[in-house]
């Protein structure tokens, strides 16, 4: 990216944090906090995930003989099927239908796959008056504006903008004011409009091939207008959507209102044998009872391919067809949270499972706008109620977008000369490499290693005016960042020339793995570990390690990552054999080891380095449950200057996500210590991310939460176990915290 | 057929209890009465699929497109209920029950006792046979709801308020 480029997309994510940045806010957050609430609620809510996943993973393998099937149901119960090749085809045939039944006007319910084909232009130009009868999307289109979140798509406007908007355009007798008035009057105008309606345009959330039918998940009723009323219905669906039969509906019924909005259920799960068997209500003729004569209904199914049967092939980007559209990863993501899916989303779709959507329809060229705010922090992960794996899709993405401009035929022979080529010369990127942003960031290992070398130097050097003048020119770093400081000596030197020895007779050995943070920035975290590890009868080893492959991995350089990966598993293999256990500091390289290597490494070689690996606190929560000595370490009323022993504390995103959060707060509680958690997603640093000029803004407004949050506690110490967290924490409160290790561990 | 067990149906009463749903339960030898007094006129309704349980007078079935435009209530049947969600199903049949469920701000919705299900795995089990054979419905929980005008507001584009009268 360029900087002209980079300083357009700085300037337009701050004008959507000022003009839609607080309504978007309150909402998101409101809908992940109900989806905790509601998904606490459901005994069984991991079964029925995966249930819910299994059931799509087995529509998808077999998607071509459940089309047909579904044809033939729906052909049967007197219904038509169409399958669009794309945008185009689909709006072909919609119009043809409108044009068969002489429509003058199509009432339509909210429908994304709609948005997506834009049915509505199409219609429009064609002479049919097109209205949509959901509430947030009638105001949007009142408004000329898109969705900005796939379930409540008029999430960025606030009560007192959508009331200025009805006043300017209706100028209503009374000014309209409370959310009751906006709904009625919205109400009364739109049924008007669905008395006169000739066609029910509709999407579906999902289609039964054995009986035909269709579920549509909404509250406010206008589906079942639309489909009421008038006598043709056209469903607008993805291919995507056909489950094998009815009974299969279940877990997704019971998932998808907890998911998105965090409702158990919607106010009307509409389930549908079209044509349907109610009488049409013809409200051109008022005085005969719908009941009289025959139902004659038509009905029209245009399942849409539009790039789906190309993203079934695609063994990445498969995953994205087991999407059920519920917005949990939009509502959970710190970064959506903030900007909303006007920044964060591509034509039609936003969040993190958009960037699967628009580069399987769209294309590349729509994805990489967008793709970069997905920074892998996985909190999307736990909340995605059919378990995709949403960072790796945007890494994945990533990586090809660095890679655009490769030859296909010859990409296996780069990788193997040179993983994630470097050489490009103007910085943009698009010549088959990742631009210089994510060249920098993606060899943190190498920067580091030479900082080290060369310190203080080289932070004095990087951190002065020319430098920070050079870097923001030419690689995008901000110039408001400090960079964080390189150690002369680092932890493993440190721990090579030191005297002091641990336990002669040790109760299991570990390998303390250097991380690039612990090793050349926050060595003190890396001395106070072992303090702690030996203090509770642990050998330990602190060998120099290749690093996790996690920079490169977050700038989607997926060849250089599994390089990292495959020579670090090398690396531990001889511990690993000597049945040593690996403790990790940073959260986000023990994700690398029991996540994402998994990605990386053949069949199952991920494996036997995920059972072993731990994360430092949830391995002192293991010794002390196994009867460890607690008075070894520092208590919150023992000597150390521990003051009333009240700490806040931000556990970080990826160790949130692997469920390790809690054995901190354990470990932290049995010492005596009275701690308060912050509740934010992700403290918006998330490693490279907001150093990014064009996204400090965003970075800061995400912290901003988090700050807030460790101000309002007021504690002795504040405590955090990511780098990018303690660098994010120090930039927000002036003093950087600390980990909890360090706290904890015996004096020197 | 099973019979609802006390606990199935307490857990059905609170369940829709959450929606500000009140549920009135009944003889079915009472249910015209007891409909009759919760209805406010004009009322429009689809005959109650059951032999043992009559409409009032005063609700019209086969309503015209104006009966059901100037009706404040709207009286229908439901066939089945989830008891720890609190929802019902509306059948979408030839009698005109789902316009009559829909248009009014009033819902006052029919069940038989007998016909809650503890969960939503049974109610699907129960659906399955109909949607092969063509049935359709919705399985409505509370009153319409919106919130795309800055705050949760009952009554967006379909009834306001809904009352059931369960069938002993």
């Amino acid at each position: 990216m360029s900087l002209d480029s980079r300083e357009a997309k700085a300037a337009r994510i701050r004008h959507l944090l000022e003009t839609e940045g607080s309504a978007i806010a309150e909402n998101t957050r409101g809908f992940n906090q109900g989806r905790y609430d509601a998904v606490a609620d459901l005994e069984d809510y991991q079964e029925l995930r995966e249930e819910a996943r299994a059931i799509k993973e087995d529509a998808i393998e077999r998607l071509p003989e459940l089309i047909d099937e579904l044809t033939e149901r729906v052909e049967e119960n007197g219904g038509t099927v169409y399958v669009a090749e794309d945008a185009a085809d689909a709006n072909r045939y919609v119009a043809e239908v409108c044009e068969d039944a002489d429509a003058e006007r199509a009432v339509k319910s909210k429908s994304m796959t709609s948005e997506e084909i834009e049915v509505n232009e199409h219609l429009e130009s064609r002479g049919v008056d097109v209205v949509e009868t959901d509430l947030g999307e009638w105001v949007l289109q009142v408004a000329d504006e898109t969705p900005s979140h796939i379930v409540a798509p008029a999430i960025h406007r606030s009560r007192e903008s959508i009331a200025e908007l009805f006043d300017e355009r209706f100028d209503p007798e009374e000014p309209l004011e409370t959310a009751e008035e906006l709904t009625m009057f919205a109400r009364e105008r739109l049924l008007e409009q669905i008395k006169g309606a000739d066609v029910g345009v509709t999407g579906a959330n999902f289609l039964t091939a054995d009986s035909g039918s269709m579920l549509l998940v909404t509250s406010e009723g206008n589906a079942r207008k639309t489909v009421t009323v008038p006598d043709t219905h056209v469903a607008v669906a993805g291919v995507e959507k056909v489950v094998p039969s009815v009974e299969d509906l279940q877990p997704f019924v019971e998932l998808i209102g907890r998911s998105g909005t965090g409702q158990d259920v919607t106010s009307y799960i509409s389930l549908l044998t079209p044509p349907v068997d109610s009488p049409t209500v013809d409200f051109d003729d008022p005085d005969t009872p719908v009941t009289e004569g025959e139902v004659d209904r038509e009905f029209h199914l245009v399942l849409v391919d539009n790039g789906r049967m190309a993203m079934r092939e695609d063994d990445d980007l498969r995953e994205t067809l087991y999407c059920i559209r519920c917005s949990a990863c939009s509502n959970t993501c710190a970064n959506f949270q903030s900007v909303g899916g006007h920044a964060f989303g591509g034509e039609t779709y936003s969040g993190g499972i958009a960037t699967g959507w628009e580069a399987g329809i769209e294309g590349l060229d729509i994805a990489a706008e967008f793709n970069d705010l997905c920074t892998g922090c996985s909190r999307c992960v736990e909340a995605c109620p059919v378990e995709i794996d949403i960072p790796w899709i945007n890494t994945v993405v990533r990586d090809r977008i660095n890679r655009e401009g490769d030859d296909g035929d010859l990409e296996f022979l780069v990788d193997g000369l040179s993983p994630d080529a470097e050489g490009g010369t103007d910085g943009t990127g698009g010549d088959g490499t990742p631009d210089r942003q994510k060249r920098l960031f993606g060899n943190y290992e190498t920067l580091a290693k030479l900082g080290s070398a060369t310190a203080p130097v080289s932070n004095w050097a990087a951190n002065a005016a020319p430098s920070k003048w050079f870097l923001e020119r030419v690689a995008g770093v901000d110039a408001r960042r400090e960079l964080p400081p390189f150690r002369r000596q680092t932890l493993v030197d440190w721990f090579r020339a030191r005297e002091a020895e641990g336990p002669r007779d040790p109760d299991r050995r570990v390998v303390l793995y250097p991380d690039l943070y612990t090793n050349y920035t926050l060595v003190e975290r890396g001395k106070a570990a072992v303090r702690t590890l030996e203090a509770l009868g642990i050998g330990v080893e602190v060998p120099a390690m290749p690093g996790t492959g996690r920079p490169p991995l977050s700038q989607g350089m997926i060849a250089t990552a599994r390089e990292k990966a495959e020579s670090l598993t090398d690396a531990l293999a001889p511990y690993l054999d000597a049945n040593y256990d690996v403790v990790v500091i940073e959260p986000s390289d023990l994700a690398m080891f029991r996540e994402d290597y998994a990605n990386l490494l053949p069949d199952d070689g991920h494996e036997p380095l995920a059972d072993a690996s731990y994360e430092l606190l949830e391995y002192v929560y293991g010794l002390l449950e196994n009867g460890a000595d607690v008075e070894a370490l520092s208590t919150a009323t023992g000597d150390a200057a521990s003051g009333d022993g009240r700490v806040a504390y931000h556990s970080h995103c990826q160790q949130r996500t692997m469920r390790l959060e809690e054995h901190t707060l354990a470990v932290l509680d049995e010492l005596g210590y009275d701690v308060t958690t912050s509740d934010v997603e992700c403290c918006g640093m998330a490693g490279s991310f907001g150093y990014k000029e064009q996204y400090y803004d965003l970075s800061m407004d995400v912290g901003e939460n988090l700050g807030a949050q460790l101000r309002e506690a007021d504690a002795e110490h504040v405590l955090a176990s990511g780098t990018s967290c303690t660098e994010q924490i120090g930039d927000l409160l002036g003093d950087e915290p600390v980990h909890p290790v360090e706290l904890i561990a015996p004096g020197e | 057929m099973t019979v609802a067990s006390e606990g199935t149906y307490d857990e059905f009463a609170a369940a829709v209890g959450e929606y500000d749903v009140e549920l009135t339960r009944v003889a079915p030898d009472t249910a015209t009465a007891v409909i009759a007094d919760l209805v406010e006129g004009p009322a429009v309704g689809a005959p109650l699929p059951w032999e043992d349980a009559t409409l009032p007078d005063g609700v019209t079935t086969d309503p015209t497109p104006a009966e059901l435009d100037a009706a404040v209530t709207g009286v229908t049947g439901a066939t089945l209920a989830v008891a720890d969600y609190g929802s019902v199903f509306l059948p979408g049949s030839p009698d005109g029950a789902e316009p009559a469920s829909l248009f009014p701000d009033l819902h006052v919705v029919v069940l038989r006792e007998r016909d809650i299900v503890p969960d939503m795995a049974t109610a699907f089990d129960r659906l399955g046979d109909r949607l092969r054979a063509g049935e359709s419905g919705v399985l409505a929980t509370g009153p319409s709801a919106t919130a795309d005008m800055g705050e949760l507001v009952r009554g967006a584009h379909g009834p306001r308020d809904v009352h059931g009268v369960v069938l002993r």
